[in-house]
């Protein structure tokens, strides 16, 4: 039964306030190399049967419409993961 | 006047709301959220809470419930809409308001009387208000942070749709160009982060200079509407 991922991330351009508070914790424990944190998210969609053109073009609509909101969000990768 | 407040799962403030209405001289009217039926109301409040424990996104998902089609099609015939906190969230997922509304700046619930600045008085909720006129109101939440991107903000500002800033000096959350609520280009739907259900009566608002608690600024909004019922279309 095939899973499809859907990675949803804030835009670049936006403020993303819970990375900069892990960037700022990554700081004072004294990784400082990393210049940039930004927190997204991953949806799983397990399907009943092939992760076939059709079921794509209706996770990308699920993708676009509801699991992001275009205003504040990118979504930025389908994946089948089997 | 009939105002509805509809009730989604994790609604807090659906009650006061109802009960500003009532204060305020309206009938008010309790809707549900997995109903198609508006019960011919004449006007609509989104109540403040989480609801849907706000997962996916502050108001996502209850921008989807059934009574939100209804509320959708209402508003673009003009029916007054007020959406409060969570209700502005549901508001900006229906796209019924521009931009977005994400996590506060310093990543804190933020709870305090806030001054607010009225920037559009020429809208069903707010014409009872001076424009410019600073009003008290409480706020309490975690996602009221406004962010659109450069072009949405120039057509925001451009077209008067900021309905509140913040004022006072202090901006509580991050928001964008100070803002705490909008309204469309028709000025049937408002939002706003802050609470005007709960400056409706002396005793249980916000504190002002005159006395403790004393704060009805936003009753004002409740009258607003029911006036505008009241004059011949």
């Amino acid at each position: 039964m095939p899973t499809i991922v859907v990675d949803v991330m804030p835009k670049a351009e936006l403020l993303d306030p819970q990375g900069k508070a892990v960037a700022g914790a990554l700081g004072r424990q004294g990784s400082t190399r990393f210049t940039d944190v930004r927190i997204g998210k991953r949806f799983e969609l397990a399907v009943d049967g092939p992760a076939d053109e059709a079921v794509l073009a209706e996770v990308r609509e699920i993708a676009a419409t509801l699991l992001s909101n275009d205003v504040i969000e990118d979504v930025v990768a389908i994946t089948v993961v089997d | 006047m009939r105002i509805g407040v509809v009730t989604f799962p994790g609604s807090l403030d659906d009650r006061d709301a109802q009960r500003a209405a009532r204060i305020a001289g309206a009938e008010a009217v309790p809707l549900w959220h997995g109903d198609h039926d508006l019960q011919g109301v004449d006007a609509v409040v989104l109540p403040g809470g989480f609801s849907y424990g706000d997962y996916l996104r502050a108001g996502a998902i209850a921008a989807r419930a059934a009574i939100m089609t209804e509320v959708v099609a209402a508003a673009g015939k003009g029916l007054p809409v007020l959406g409060i906190c969570n209700g502005f969230q549901m508001l900006v997922e229906a796209h019924l308001l521009p931009g977005g509304l994400i996590r506060n700046a310093h990543q804190q619930f933020i709870r305090r009387d806030q001054v607010l600045r009225v920037e559009n008085n020429g809208t069903a909720w707010t014409s009872g208000y001076e424009a410019g006129q600073e009003i008290v109101i409480p706020m309490k939440n975690a996602d009221g942070n406004f962010i659109a991107d450069d072009e949405t903000l120039k057509r925001i500002e451009g077209e008067g749709l900021v309905a509140f800033r913040y004022a006072g000096g202090v901006n509580p959350n991050g928001s964008l160009a100070d803002i705490a609520g909008l309204t469309n280009e028709r000025g049937n739907v408002v939002g706003l982060m802050p609470h005007p259900e709960h400056a409706v009566e002396a005793g249980f608002g916000p504190d002002t200079d005159a006395a403790m608690k004393s704060g009805v600024d936003g009753l004002v909004m409740f009258r607003s509407v029911i006036e505008r019922a009241l004059q011949p279309a």
